[in-house]
């Protein structure tokens, strides 16, 4: 087994600073957007995507978080998961741009239970997917809109993101 | 989760993890559109031998709003009442596909035959077995005073120092007993008062202070202070002279109110016989949390039903 990290502290760092341009560019201001964390780790890079995007645009953004235990396809295939608080910015999301935020993309799956999530609590104008890291094997017809870093890996293979607030260290790894 | 049997034998950790679950039940409650997609192709039979409103129907907006099919089945009008034993009637259920029986039976300990006894491999959860346990109103019971006591911030906290007074008949009361135990493993003071006819032989052996006056328990204070149904249909022997005197010297009147301090609440399980153990200015008192207790009734039994019937079990893990 071996381990090996691909994007570092300032690697992270810079990668959202992009995705945190992106978003505002295009969506051509920081009006109308909510952003939503995917819990656990995707909570944390909304939160800083958010705190980016207003910094830049001029505006604070609302930020959020979604979860989506409730909403998978696999729960009967594990063990029972606790499902993670859902937070919506007072806004609501009606009519709204709302650019979802995970930290690592793969079957697709999370995202397609997202998406049901997301039409239970209101209808938004539109739905954007942000990820720190998109490692391949898609299952179902889902693409990213901002990606960090594209990573292809062996299906078989772990990625792992670790960030400061939750884990104490910075850093993406991929073991195999 | 497998079943859901008491509260006696419930771990701190695992009522905790109920508590928060139901936390987030609840959120999803507030929503435009209640239902959730979770149990979708579950079944869940409400088995009944006694009759119940608000539980079954509790249980039953709890399965349905987690999107799985419920059978209900009351013992009246059906084959129990042309001598179908408990075993038939369970191995009929397994047959047309249960994964979880919730069963109320006036028979204590039914519950656990059912889960134990190998008839059945549907998840049980106990809606009340005769004066034994009625563990998912004793978690309502505390979710509740979690919620009025700690608000949004109520997720991973216990009730260390709380102080519970439970007020009647506490010789028939489920809702007691598993309160007791739940309170208790959850770090609360508990309290009981009652004419002491309505006091078990065994109560030395609870967790508990036991009072007769009613007067000395609201002159101590306490954050809860939860009164119990009088059972009419259980009230076979002269456990006390007359309705009117239990009511002068146990029930909550408007006098024992005000002289309640007003942080604490008032609760009750329900059906309340309104003038017998609680007064209208009780019940409908800001301090009251009858109907909140409702509500979150129906949050607890949906994390219920969703820690016992969402993640893999050991049979279905083994069939793949």
């Amino acid at each position: 087994m071996s381990t090996r990290t691909v994007l570092h502290e300032a690697d992270i760092a810079r990668a959202l600073t992009r995705i945190s341009h992106e978003i505002l560019e295009s969506n051509k201001g920081p009006e109308n957007l909510v952003i939503l964390g995917i819990p656990t780790r995707g909570v944390t890079l909304a939160n800083r995507v958010a705190a980016l995007v207003s910094d830049f645009g001029g505006l604070p953004v609302p930020v959020g978080s979604l979860d989506v235990t409730m909403y998978r396809d696999d729960l009967h295939r594990n063990p029972t998961r606790a499902p993670q608080p859902t937070q919506i910015p007072p806004g609501g999301i009606d009519g709204k741009t709302v650019v979802l935020v995970d930290d690592v993309l793969f079957s697709g799956r999370s995202i397609r239970a997202a998406l049901d999530a997301l039409q239970h609590i209101g209808r938004p104008a539109a739905v954007r997917l942000a990820t720190l890291v998109d490692r391949g094997h898609r299952e179902l017809p889902i693409r990213p809109d901002f990606v960090g870093k594209n990573l292809p890996s062996a299906r078989e293979e772990r990625v792992n993101v670790r960030l400061a607030e939750i884990d104490g260290l910075e850093e993406v790894t991929i073991e195999s | 989760m497998r079943h859901l049997l008491d509260t006696k034998t419930l771990g701190r950790e695992e009522a905790l993890r109920i508590l928060d679950v139901a936390e987030d039940m609840a959120d999803t409650q507030r929503r435009e559109i209640k239902k959730l997609p979770t149990l979708r192709g579950k079944t869940v039979v409400n088995l009944f031998f006694e009759d119940s409103t608000r539980t079954r129907i509790s249980f039953e907006a709890a399965a349905k709003r987690l999107s799985a099919d419920v059978i209900n089945f009351s013992a009246k009008g059906s084959s129990v009442s042309k001598g179908e034993s408990l075993q038939d009637t369970a191995q009929t259920l397994q047959a047309m596909g249960a994964d979880a029986v919730v069963i109320r039976h006036g028979a204590s300990g039914a519950p656990r035959t059912l889960a134990t006894s190998g008839w059945i491999t549907a998840g049980v959860v106990n809606a009340g077995d005769g004066t034994h346990e009625h563990p998912t109103q004793a978690l309502l019971d505390a979710f509740t005073m979690r919620k009025r006591t700690f608000g949004d911030d109520s997720r991973g906290r216990d009730l260390a120092g709380l102080r519970v007074t439970i007020v009647g008949d506490i010789l028939h009361s489920r809702v007691a007993r598993s309160n007791v135990w739940l309170l208790d493993t959850l770090g609360a003071d508990v309290t009981l008062v009652a004419p002491p006819t309505l006091v078990p032989q065994d109560v030395s052996a609870w967790p508990v202070r036991v009072l007769y006056d009613l007067d000395e328990a609201i002159a101590d204070g306490c954050d809860a202070l939860m009164m119990l149904r009088i059972q009419l249909e259980r009230m076979n022997a002269a456990y006390f002279p007359t309705e009117r005197e239990y009511s002068r010297r146990w029930g909550l009147d408007a006098t024992r109110l005000a002289a309640l301090g007003t942080g604490s609440m008032v609760m009750h399980p329900g059906p309340m016989n309104r003038g017998l153990e609680i007064s209208a200015d009780a019940a409908d008192s800001p301090r009251s949390t009858v109907l909140e207790q409702v509500t979150n009734g129906v949050s607890v039994r949906m994390a219920v039903l969703y820690l016992l019937l969402a993640g893999a079990t050991d049979e279905r893990e083994d069939a793949r």
